[in-house]
C-alpha cells in the first residue's frame, strides 16, 4: 500500500493538471461541501474523526486546530499553508506542489470554506521556483473552473490564493515567522500566546497547515475519516510522505502508510549503499535525535514509535547514515546550521548556537579540550525550552542525541585529535 | 526618505507592473507585504545585487520607511547586498548533500573557477555561494543556478553544466 492519498495522481502522466486530477476524483469533496452535503463543524468534525496530525513537524491534531477558528468570528480570516520546506532531509511538498498541486488547492479552499475565510496564502520557500510555477498554473487552472474567485461554484462564497514566496530563511518554516515575513518582515518568531487562531495574518484570525495536511484533506472527505484513520496506526491516523536521503540506493519519497517498519521503508529505499552497514538514522529532519541503526532497524514509522525510542518523526525527513561516517563530522554540520540560521531574536538560541558549533567545530578538527562534551551538555540544556519558538531546542537536541548515542567517537576526537572512524576504530 | 517622490519615476514600467501585480495580492492596508518580491524583482534587474539606492527605491515604491526594507534584504539568505556573478552558483553542504560527497563536488567547483564561496571570478561570470539544504535531499548532492535545480551531481556534471551557461 502506497501513494493512496498526497500522491494518489502520481502514476498518471501529467498528474498536475485539472484533467488528470479531476478525472481521478478531484474537487469532489469541494463540491458537497459546497452544496452542504456537510456542513462546515461536520468537516471539521470528521478531520477530527481522521487522526489527521500536522505533517510539517509538530504533529498537532489539525482538526482541533480548525476548530478554534468559529465561521462566525467577525471580520476577515485567512488560511495560509506552510510550504516554506527547510528542515534539512525534507523535500516532499516540493513534490506535492509539483506533481499534484490541485489537491492543495482544493484542501485550501475546503479549509477556506469551513472557516469562512476571505483568502489564503500558499508561503513557498523562495528556491522552490519550479514548484512554484506549478502551483501558479494550476491556481490559473481552478480559477478558470471556477473553483477559485467569487461565487464559486454558485455557493455565494467568494475566496483566492495567492503565493507569497519566501528568500531564504529556515526560521520561516516557524508559524509565526512565516506570517511575519508574508506581511513583509524579517522573519522572527512571534510570542505565544496569542497564537494564530487568535492573531494571525494581518493581526486576523488564521489556520496555517503544513502543505501535506491540507493536500490530504479531500480524499480524507472524499474517501472517509475511517478510511484514513485506518491506514495508519493508533494515534497516528492515515498514511505520511517520507523523504529518505543519505546513504541509500534509491533515495526519493515515499508515501506509506503510518506504522510501516522501518525496515521496510529502507528496502523501498534501495537499502543502505555499497552494501554498507546501517549506522544511524536521523528519522525526522535534522532537528530529531538520532538514532542508532540496530535499533531503528525495530521501529515502526509512527509518531509513537519514534517518540518512545527518544526522538520525533518531525517532518518525515528520514536520514540514513552507513558506518563510513564520523558522527563528530556530522554533528558540526548540523551545529552550523542552526548557528547559520537562528533568527537572533532570543540569547539562549542566538548565542548558545555560536558556542554549540564552535565546540563541535573545534573537536572536528582537532583542538577538543576534555571539558567539551560536559560544555555541549551544559549549552544545550541552556539553550533548551529558554527561547521563544522550538529553533532553540532543535539546535540542542541533534547534540543532546549525538553525546547520547554517540560519546565515545567524540572522546576519541578529543584524545587522539582524530576520527574513530577513519582510524578504523 | 524621498518625500512625495513620483512612483512613475522609480522603476521602468515593466518593473512597476510586476511589483504591482504582488503588491494586488495583499490587502490594501498591507502593501509591505509586497517588499520580498519587489527585492527580489529589482535584484534580478540589476545583475543579481541591490544597492542602497535601490532599497531605498523600493521603500519609496511602497511606502515604507527605509529602515524596514534593510532589515528584510539583510535578514534573507537570497537578497545579495553586493555584486555577485551573472551566474550565481548555489552549492548545498548540509547533511544529505555532505554524506553523498558535497565535498568533493565544492572541491571541483572552486578548482574550475578559481574562486571560494563569497568570491566572484575576475571576469565576472561565476560566483561561488554555500546555501543550506535546498528541500531536494533526494537528488544530493546539488546546486541552484538562477531558478534551476541540478541534481545528483558528479564532477563531470558539474562541467557539462557550466559548459552550457552563456
Amino acid at each position: 500500500m502506497a501513494n493512496e492519498v498526497c500522491f494518489r495522481t502520481l502514476h498518471r502522466d501529467r498528474s498536475w493538471t485539472l484533467d488528470v486530477y479531476e478525472s481521478e476524483g478531484g474537487y469532489e469533496a469541494l463540491k458537497k461541501v459546497l452544496a452542504g452535503d456537510w456542513s462546515p463543524a461536520e468537516v471539521v468534525d470528521l478531520v477530527k474523526r481522521s487522526g489527521l496530525r500536522g505533517r510539517g513537524g509538530a504533529g498537532f491534531p489539525t482538526g482541533i486546530k480548525w476548530s478554534f477558528i468559529s465561521r462566525d468570528m467577525p471580520g476577515d480570516k485567512y488560511i495560509v499553508c506552510n510550504s516554506d520546506e527547510g528542515e534539512p532531509g525534507t523535500f516532499k511538498d516540493r513534490d506535492i506542489l509539483r506533481y499534484n498541486p490541485h489537491a492543495l488547492i482544493e484542501g485550501m479552499i475546503i479549509a477556506g470554506y469551513v472557516i469562512d475565510a476571505v483568502a489564503g496564502y500558499n508561503y513557498i520557500r523562495g528556491e522552490f521556483w519550479e514548484p512554484y510555477e506549478r502551483f501558479e498554473a494550476a491556481l490559473d487552472e481552478a480559477r478558470q473552473a471556477g473553483y477559485l474567485g467569487k461565487d464559486i461554484l454558485g455557493s455565494g462564497y467568494d475566496y483566492d490564493l495567492h503565493t507569497h514566496l519566501g528568500a531564504g530563511a529556515y526560521i520561516c518554516g516557524e508559524e509565526t515567522a512565516l506570517l511575519e515575513s508574508i506581511e513583509g518582515k524579517k522573519g522572527q518568531p512571534r510570542f505565544k500566546p496569542p497564537f494564530p487562531a487568535q492573531f494571525g495574518l494581518f493581526g486576523r484570525p488564521t489556520i496555517i497547515n503544513n502543505t501535506e495536511s491540507l493536500a490530504s484533506i479531500p480524499d480524507i472527505l472524499r474517501q472517509g475519516a475511517d478510511w484514513f484513520r485506518e491506514l495508519g496506526v493508533e494515534n497516528s491516523g492515515g498514511s505520511k510522505l517520507f523523504s529518505v536521503s543519505g546513504n541509500v540506493n534509491r533515495p526519493g519519497n515515499f508515501e506509506v502508510p503510518l506504522g510501516t517498519p522501518f525496515a521496510e521503508l529502507l528496502e523501498m529505499a534501495g537499502g543502505v549503499t555499497k552494501g554498507r552497514k546501517l549506522k544511524a538514522v536521523i528519522p525526522g529532519g535534522s532537528s530529531a535525535p538520532v538514532i542508532p541503526g540496530d535499533q531503528m532497524m525495530d521501529l515502526n514509522m509512527d509518531y509513537d514509535s519514534i517518540q518512545n525510542a527518544g526522538s520525533m518523526l518531525g517532518s518525515g525527513a528520514v536520514i540514513v547514515m552507513d558506518d563510513s561516517n564520523c558522527m563528530v563530522k556530522v554533528l558540526d554540520r548540523m551545529s552550523y546550521f542552526y548557528h547559520e540560521e537562528s533568527c537572533g531574536q532570543c540569547t539562549p538560541c542566538r548565542e548558545g548556537t555560536g558556542w554549540l558549533y564552535r565546540v563541535v567545530h573545534r573537536i572536528e578538527t582537532g583542538r577538543g579540550r576534555q571539558e567539551d562534551l560536559a560544555l555541549l551538555d551544559d549549552v544545550a540544556a541552556r539553550i533548551a525550552g529558554r527561547t521563544i519558538c522550538a529553533l532553540g531546542d532543535a539546535a540542542a537536541m541533534p547534540v543532546q542525541g549525538m553525546l547520547k548515542h554517540y560519546r565515545d567517537e567524540f572522546q576519541y576526537h578529543i584524545d587522539h585529535k582524530k576520527c574513530m572512524v577513519g582510524a578504523g576504530g | 526618505m524621498k518625500a512625495a517622490t513620483d512612483k512613475n519615476s522609480l522603476f521602468d514600467a515593466k518593473i512597476r507592473a510586476e511589483i504591482d501585480h504582488w503588491i494586488a495580492k495583499y490587502p490594501p492596508d498591507w502593501k509591505q507585504g509586497a517588499c520580498m518580491a519587489a527585492l527580489r524583482i529589482v535584484q534580478d534587474a540589476n545583475g543579481g545585487w541591490l544597492s542602497n539606492e535601490l532599497m531605498d527605491d523600493v521603500a519609496s515604491y511602497l511606502d515604507m520607511p527605509p529602515i524596514a526594507v534593510y532589515e528584510v534584504a539583510t535578514f534573507y539568505s537570497m537578497y545579495e547586498l553586493k555584486p555577485v556573478g551573472k551566474h550565481k552558483v548555489c552549492v548545498c553542504t548540509n547533511v544529505s548533500c555532505m554524506l553523498n560527497g558535497c565535498d568533493r563536488i565544492v572541491e571541483h567547483l572552486e578548482g574550475r573557477l578559481g574562486i571560494k564561496f563569497g568570491e566572484v571570478t575576475e571576469d565576472g561570470r561565476f560566483s561561488l555561494k554555500e546555501v543550506e539544504c535546498l528541500g531536494a535531499c533526494g537528488g544530493a548532492p546539488m546546486l541552484q543556478i538562477g531558478n534551476k535545480y541540478y541534481e545528483n551531481l558528479t564532477p563531470d556534471l558539474v562541467d557539462s553544466i557550466l559548459d552550457g551557461l552563456e
